[in-house]
């Protein structure tokens, strides 16, 4: 799945400034961090402590300010924002904290926008979200547009979505934070399910230390410092 | 591409008002197009219907028939041209007629034009005093047998036949021999009479190229002449270019207005779109692909627009009683329009370019609220 069996996230001496008017936000420092592929690992911190900004960062929604990304093998630091948006498309899977679904879109279509955004496959990506959806357990849901749909259908149809493009990679950006505890469990245990079958990694953000006993490993950070545990 | 498209079916709501005003502004278009089509129609029929490549004016005679005198001498030298091979004399009276049977204030302009050359429609001159009629006199109550009094000397002619698309300048037209045309001239025109032999103008077949058969002509008669093309000589007809160059403005200024609509349209659009794109974005879709799907918006609307503007012009078309308002329908100017039109939506919805390139996509993930 990666190449040569390289880790399917590799931070180093990440640093993220934002320029903002004339005072400079460092929102992330130093982030170093290892992610074996199959592994899962949950990212916990405050508000503003820098989280969104390293999915993003991992994901190549955003370039470092100074370090180097190498996801699944491939240096993405000095990537173009065209070779990054070509990249992303091809190996990341996202779940964003809140735009997630198209609203015009059922939840198959949802799924197909992947490959529509893309070079089309047609019948394989149809046939692949067929069977997500089954494994997702929104077989009948497949031609209900999101907002027919609950909070916890809506957050596994953007996991379905999230999985369409076969990634090296899946960041979750609080996947649970609109859901009540018992769905935000259940949405939890898909995603770790999920990834495993498929021996994918994932970044899991949460802000609920009690969502983390479901990853392999948990991180934490404060104001844009990474400091991790020890895998159990 | 099929986002966008899908976008159109499930939410047809949100491309409605734009749909209507470029519908309207369609209707707008085609039937000044329309408007324009058939006042130029009504200006140039006897001229198009000219059987010749190029007409013979006099010089400083501005293309005018009413100032251009060309002698039989002159006649002569055009004839001797090579690459001429027919040469026709033309001459034309506008005057106002009375009809058997209307009023007798109620007159009519016509033209009437003395023929060598038969005009598409009309066999060789008939008999002195009698006249070939256009049918636009159909609609003022004029028939088969009727005699016209022409000008104030109540010149009559007989009219024994009708031929379609040979008005002049807005007017009527009716056909006769040179010699009729003449006789009608000295009694109501008696300042500008002309003498035998005499025309206003020449119509002229060529072999080759029919440009350098004119430049020899204008060369033989020692600069008496101005030889131009028949398409030319009809533009010269008082008014044409003028109402060409007007409603040419107008249509213009339309098609800014439909620009600026699908601009504003798709602008807003766009605005509310921003979280969209930017997901879009972040999952991998390039800024190329939706901008893409904007365009092909634009387009379809503009079809759509294009389609109903074009039904409803064949209606009005269909509808309008001959003879009332100049409205003549060119299935070139409905295709025109509708590219005119396509074209505007596409420059119109590139106003969105900016915007859709500026979407950040990380402004996809994060911000909570
Ligand atoms: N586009 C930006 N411009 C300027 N500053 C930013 C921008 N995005 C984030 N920041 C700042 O960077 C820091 C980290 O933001 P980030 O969104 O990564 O935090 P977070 O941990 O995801 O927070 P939350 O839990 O609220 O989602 C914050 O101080 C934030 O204000
Ligand atoms: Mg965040």
């Amino acid at each position: 799945m990666t190449k040569d069996g390289a880790p399917a996230l590799r931070m180093d001496s990440v640093r993220k400034v934002y320029p903002t008017g004339d005072e400079e936000v460092v929102a992330l420092d130093h982030a170093t961090l290892t992610i074996d592929h199959e592994e899962i690992v949950a990212l916990v911190g405050p508000s503003g402590s820098g989280k969104t900004t390293l999915c993003s960062i991992a994901g190549g929604i955003l370039s470092p300010t100074a370090g180097t990304v190498v996801v699944a093998g491939a240096d993405i630091t000095g990537y173009s924002a065209r070779r990054l948006t070509d990249f992303r498309r091809e190996h990341v899977g996202f779940v964003f904290q809140t735009v997630n679904l198209v609203p015009f879109l059922t939840a198959r279509e949802n799924l197909l926008v992947v490959d529509e955004i893309g070079r089309r496959t047609g019948a394989p990506a149809r046939k692949r979200a067929d069977q997500l959806l089954e494994e997702l357990g929104l077989a009948g849901r497949g031609r209900h547009l999101p907002a027919t749909l609950s909070g916890g259908q809506r957050q596994r149809v953007a996991i379905g979505r999230a999985l369409m493009n076969d990634p090296d990679l899946v960041l979750f950006d609080e996947p649970t934070s609109a859901l009540d505890t018992q769905l935000g469990e259940q949405v939890m245990e898909l995603i770790r399910d999920e990834m495993n079958s498929r021996g994918i990694a994932a970044v899991v953000v949460t802000h609920d230390e009690r969502m983390t006993h479901y990853a392999d490993r948990t991180v934490h950070i404060t104001d844009g410092v990474l400091e991790g545990s020890p895998p159990r | 591409m099929r986002l966008a498209l899908r976008e159109m079916r499930r939410q047809p709501g949100r491309f409605a008002t734009a749909v209507a005003l470029l519908t309207l502004i369609a209707m707008l278009l085609m039937l000044l197009g329309g408007l324009l089509d058939g006042l130029i129609q009504r200006s140039t029929g006897a001229i198009r219907a000219q059987p010749a490549d190029l007409v013979v004016f006099s010089a400083a005679s501005e293309h005018s028939f009413l100032r251009s005198r060309i002698s039989p001498e002159i006649r002569a030298r055009v004839a001797a041209v090579p690459g001429v091979t027919r040469v026709g004399g033309i001459g034309v009276s506008q005057l106002a007629a009375r009809v058997p049977g209307n009023g007798p204030r109620d007159l009519v302009d016509v033209a009437l034009f003395g023929y060598e050359e038969a005009p598409s429609g009309l066999p060789s001159p008939p008999a002195a005093g009698r006249a070939y009629a256009d049918r636009v006199f159909e609609d003022q109550g004029v028939k088969k047998g009727d005699t016209l009094s022409l000008g104030p000397a109540r010149t009559p002619v007989r009219v024994i036949g009708f031929v379609e698309d040979v008005s002049y300048s807005g007017a009527g037209t009716l056909w006769a021999s040179p010699q009729t045309w003449r006789d009608v001239q000295d009694a109501n025109r008696p300042g500008s009479s002309v003498g035998a032999g005499v025309f206003q103008a020449l119509v002229v077949r060529t072999s080759g190229d029919a440009s350098a058969v004119a430049r020899r002509i204008d060369r033989a008669t020692g600069g008496a002449t101005v030889t131009v093309s028949r398409a030319d000589a009809a533009d010269a007809i008082g008014g044409v270019r003028q109402q060409r160059s007007v409603f040419n403005q107008i249509i213009g200024v339309t098609l800014v207005i439909a620009i600026v609509v699908v601009a504003l349209f798709f602008a807003l659009l766009t605005v509310e779109r921003i979280g969209l794109y930017g997901m879009l974005k972040a999952i991998g879709a390039r800024s190329r692909t939706l901008f893409g799907g904007v365009v092909v918006q634009a387009v379809v609307v503009a079809l759509m627009a294009a389609t109903i503007g074009s039904g409803f012009a064949l209606l009005l078309d269909r509808t309008l009683p001959p003879g009332t308002i100049p409205y003549q329908l060119l299935p070139n100017r409905l295709i025109v329009s509708s590219i005119a039109l396509v074209l505007a939506a596409v420059v119109g919805s590139a106003f969105s370019l900016r915007r859709v390139l500026r979407v950040d996509p990380a402004s996809a993930i994060g911000r909570s609220s």
